[in-house]
């Protein structure tokens, strides 16, 4: 993982980049109407996966724009980078 | 067989070849009573009080690994306690306790060496956050000292006390200190295994079996095996275990590192710790410098950290020490810690029954194994967790009642 695909200014070196944690997470649009437990676990609660893992991560000392990292969390290796609000990309089984 | 100064004479008439394994390896068993995954210091411990304290008679370690392979064998071994809330003062300080009688406890040389840890504060803030967690200390029993710039200067005489990284003063606990974490993980196997507890090694669990929503069975790589209670202890898998059990964790799972230096003669008589600067050091018995630092910000479960890291944490070492600039270092390593939001561990009930949790350790699980598998032994046995472990339920998270230790910046292990 040591290069990240920006995908505002290309390769560069993973020091310059952030991780923000994981990605795809939406607010509820209800927050007074739901449940401590339901807030609980979109503040706290995260799939943390062993394997393919969807994350945000900053280009904090470059273009300093948030985009989305597919990566394996087994191998570190970085399966596609795409901009905030793509579509979440499939995960293939080979 | 009992160590002891009587059997070591007698053993060296057989030139020391004759001595008992220390534990042994026996087959998984169809049915146990309890069954702990993970066999770590806290696992191994757990299984311990659980034979010892309350006459559990039929208990079953099972660890994926090797025992003390994981994160019990690849921490930095700082010992402490002086953490800001109560909640953990009490957690820390109940281990701190039990490592005082440890090694004559398990009648296994753990080495714990409390030879003080020095926080060090490299400005006005640095001080003000000392200050206000040292009376905290002092409030909740722990000692605590706290050390103006020219007291922390003829303690450590070899530290850079006006250098890039400023040292204004230090919070001095003289209690902390050290232990050797291999010995933890084999003096409790042993303790554990003279009271009846079944040790299985390269055992990893691959499923968890739950009837009308209580565990019943474990799938493992050595075949099914039967339960009544089930403790989760598996530190970095922490998420992994819980989601064959159809749960999830507030947990982020992210690489650590340590590393250690080429053995020189003895220099450091203490532990230090900078939060504010990210380093911590401390000097083993055999003479190796021993250093960690922060974690890296991305999940990972590849035992490997970037190595930026390690950069980040080496060059305020060689600002404080000038000295150590020309030691070379032999080996980094990495380990998986599951890291919670508050940065305090999660012990109790899970959504399944008698099926219990001890995770959360995040970065410094090992000054409290022994605290907290006391107190989740006591937790398996009775199905309720007792007033120490009760803040930490998962059920925190739901409530709001967080034990901010993050926020409190006690928190670089």
């Amino acid at each position: 993982m040591f290069i990240i695909n920006c995908p505002y200014c290309g390769e560069r070196d993973q020091t310059e980049f952030t991780c923000h944690g994981e990605a795809h997470i939406a607010r509820p649009d209800n927050p007074s109407e739901i449940s401590d437990e339901e807030w609980g676990r979109y503040l706290f609660f995260r799939e943390n996966p062993k394997g393919t893992h969807f994350e945000r991560w900053t280009h904090d000392h470059g273009c300093r724009r948030w985009f989305n990292v597919m990566r394996d969390t087994v191998t570190d290796q970085i399966i596609k980078t795409y901009k905030m609000g793509e579509a979440k990309p499939e995960i293939s089984n080979e | 067989m009992k160590y002891s100064l009587y059997n070591l004479v007698k053993n060296s008439f057989s030139y020391h070849e004759n001595w008992e394994k220390a534990w042994s390896s026996p087959d998984l068993k169809p049915e146990y009573d309890v069954v702990i995954v993970g066999g770590g210091g806290h696992g191994l411990g757990t299984a311990y009080y659980l034979a010892k304290e309350f006459g559990v008679k039929n208990i079953a370690v099972l660890e994926k690994g090797w025992i003390g392979g994981g994160n019990t064998g690849r921490n930095t071994t700082i010992i402490r306690s002086n953490y800001l809330w109560d909640e953990s003062a009490a957690l820390y300080n109940h281990a701190v306790n039990l490592w005082e009688g440890l090694s004559s406890e398990l009648n296994f040389n753990v080495m714990f060496s409390q030879r003080g840890l020095f926080h060090l504060a490299h400005s006005v803030h640095d001080m003000q956050e000392i200050t206000r967690r040292g009376y905290s200390n002092y409030l909740n029993g722990i000692d605590a000292e706290i050390l103006n710039q020219d007291q922390v200067a003829k303690k450590i005489p070899h530290m850079n006390v006006n250098g890039r990284y400023p040292v204004l003063g230090a919070l001095l606990q003289r209690r902390a200190g050290t232990a050797r974490h291999d010995a933890v993980a084999w003096g409790y196997a042993r303790a554990a295994e003279n009271l009846g507890v079944d040790i299985i090694q390269n055992c990893e669990v691959k499923g968890i079996d739950i009837s009308n929503g209580k565990v019943v069975g474990l799938q493992t790589t050595k075949g099914a095996v039967k339960v009544d209670k089930v403790g989760l202890v598996p530190a970095g898998h922490s998420s992994v275990l819980a989601n064959m059990a159809g749960f999830s964790l507030p947990i982020n799972s992210v690489p650590l590192q340590a590393l250690v230096s080429e053995p020189v003669k003895p220099i450091l008589d203490c532990v230090i710790m900078s939060n504010s600067v990210h380093v911590y050091v401390s000097q083993s018995d055999k003479g190796e410098l021993v250093v960690g630092a922060g974690s890296d910000a991305y999940n990972s479960y590849s035992q490997r950290g970037s190595f930026d890291m390690i950069e980040h944490m080496m060059a305020p070492l060689v600002e404080l020490f000038p000295i150590f600039s020309r030691l070379k270092m032999l080996r980094s390593w990495g380990g998986i810690v599951d890291v919670t939001p508050d940065r305090s561990p999660i012990i109790g009930k899970t959504p399944v029954k008698d099926l219990f949790i001890n995770c959360g350790w995040g970065t410094g699980g090992f000054k409290a194994t022994p605290g907290s598998a006391h107190v989740f032994a006591e937790t398996v046995f009775r199905g309720e967790p007792n007033d120490i472990a009760a803040p930490f339920s998962l059920e925190r998270h739901f409530s709001g009642a967080l034990v901010d230790e993050a926020a409190a910046a006690a928190v670089a292990h």
